[in-house]
């Protein structure tokens, strides 16, 4: 019997392997970051020279960029909603709005990271420095990974490439992109409101 | 024989992939989704006024912890789908986030005191 007339897949688990792989790539990257934000709990506290988390952080405006994420992760999940739809147009506009708010964000931490920089806190000034810089840049990678993944979407759907039959496609991009904005929902908690 | 067709000659109800098909159907519509969208804008928005409220730095931490721990399960549960999707991703996420959870602890516990 065919795969389509059973409506399972023909795996060792009957579910479909992109899936799993992705879901156990989240898991590990679980890991990834946990590990520096436990660094960064550790070592925040211990720098011998400023400046300090409180002379920096600039709550409301880390708090616009966590509403921007917040939102693209809305924005991923209509485009999502979208497609398994049929209305390749709805995906398309959803794909780039979640693309350009993603680009907001980036440019947010771009401006944080510049402003931080002249306020005298570089990779190696303290601990602060290196524990904060290392844990958001990596995070920012991620973010601007996934808009590259986006975008690259958001060209082949232009292109007639993605069809309905090819959401998972897109729920697994989805899945990658809400990843990186609950990290990002920890590190606003742990690292900007919760500070000693 | 795959894990699907051993399910299916022990006359199992539903294979995994039919659970996913029968739960896809009634994943969340944009409405739900845009609802669910402006609960966690409405939460940030509490989380940061909490931050410029006078109050026990103690209860601070549990509160704010506590929305943020909402924000991330509606976040996994509706808009990644493990509300919906096969328990099988359910356990291989909650696994990952225990074993990070662990290591974070051990981590604090072990060398808290002890850096320099």
């Amino acid at each position: 019997m065919s795969h389509a007339a059973t409506g399972h897949l023909e795996t060792s688990t009957g579910i479909d392997n992109k899936k799993l792989l992705m879901w156990l790539f989240l898991a590990s990257d679980c890991l990834f970051f946990g590990s520096f934000i436990a660094a960064y709990l550790l070592y925040r506290d211990r720098s011998l020279v400023g400046p300090y988390p409180e002379d920096l952080f600039d709550i409301p405006f880390t708090s616009v960029s966590a509403f921007v994420l917040l939102m693209s992760s809305v924005s991923m999940v209509l485009a999502l909603s979208a497609i398994q739809r049929g209305n390749v147009r709805g995906l398309q506009i959803w794909l780039f709005a979640t693309a350009a708010l993603g680009a907001l964000f980036i440019a947010g931490q771009a401006y944080e990271f510049t402003e931080f920089y002249h306020e005298g806190l570089r990779l190696d000034t303290n601990l602060f420095g290196t524990t904060f810089y290392v844990l958001t840049g990596f995070h920012g990678a991620h973010v601007t990974i996934g808009i590259l993944i986006l975008l690259s979407l958001f060209i082949v759907s232009l292109r007639g490439g993605i069809q309905q039959k090819d959401s998972l496609t897109i729920e697994l991009a989805g899945l990658y992109w809400h990843f990186v904005d609950i990290v990002w929902i920890v590190i606003f908690t742990l690292i900007y409101l919760i500070q000693p | 024989m795959t894990l699907a067709d051993y399910r299916s000659k022990r006359g199992e109800p539903a294979l995994p992939e039919e659970e996913h098909g029968e739960h896809a159907e009634h994943h969340p519509g944009a409405l739900e989704y845009t609802q669910i969208g402006l609960i966690l804008a409405f939460i940030t928005a509490v989380e940061v006024g909490l931050y410029y409220i006078d109050m026990s730095h103690t209860l601070l931490v549990a509160v704010l912890i506590a929305l943020s721990i909402a924000k991330f399960s509606m976040v996994v549960l509706w808009f990644m789908h493990l509300k919906f999707d096969n328990r099988l991703f359910s356990v291989l996420f909650v696994g990952g986030l225990a074993l990070t959870f662990a290591v974070f602890i051990a981590a604090i516990a072990a060398l808290r005191g002890k850096l320099v």
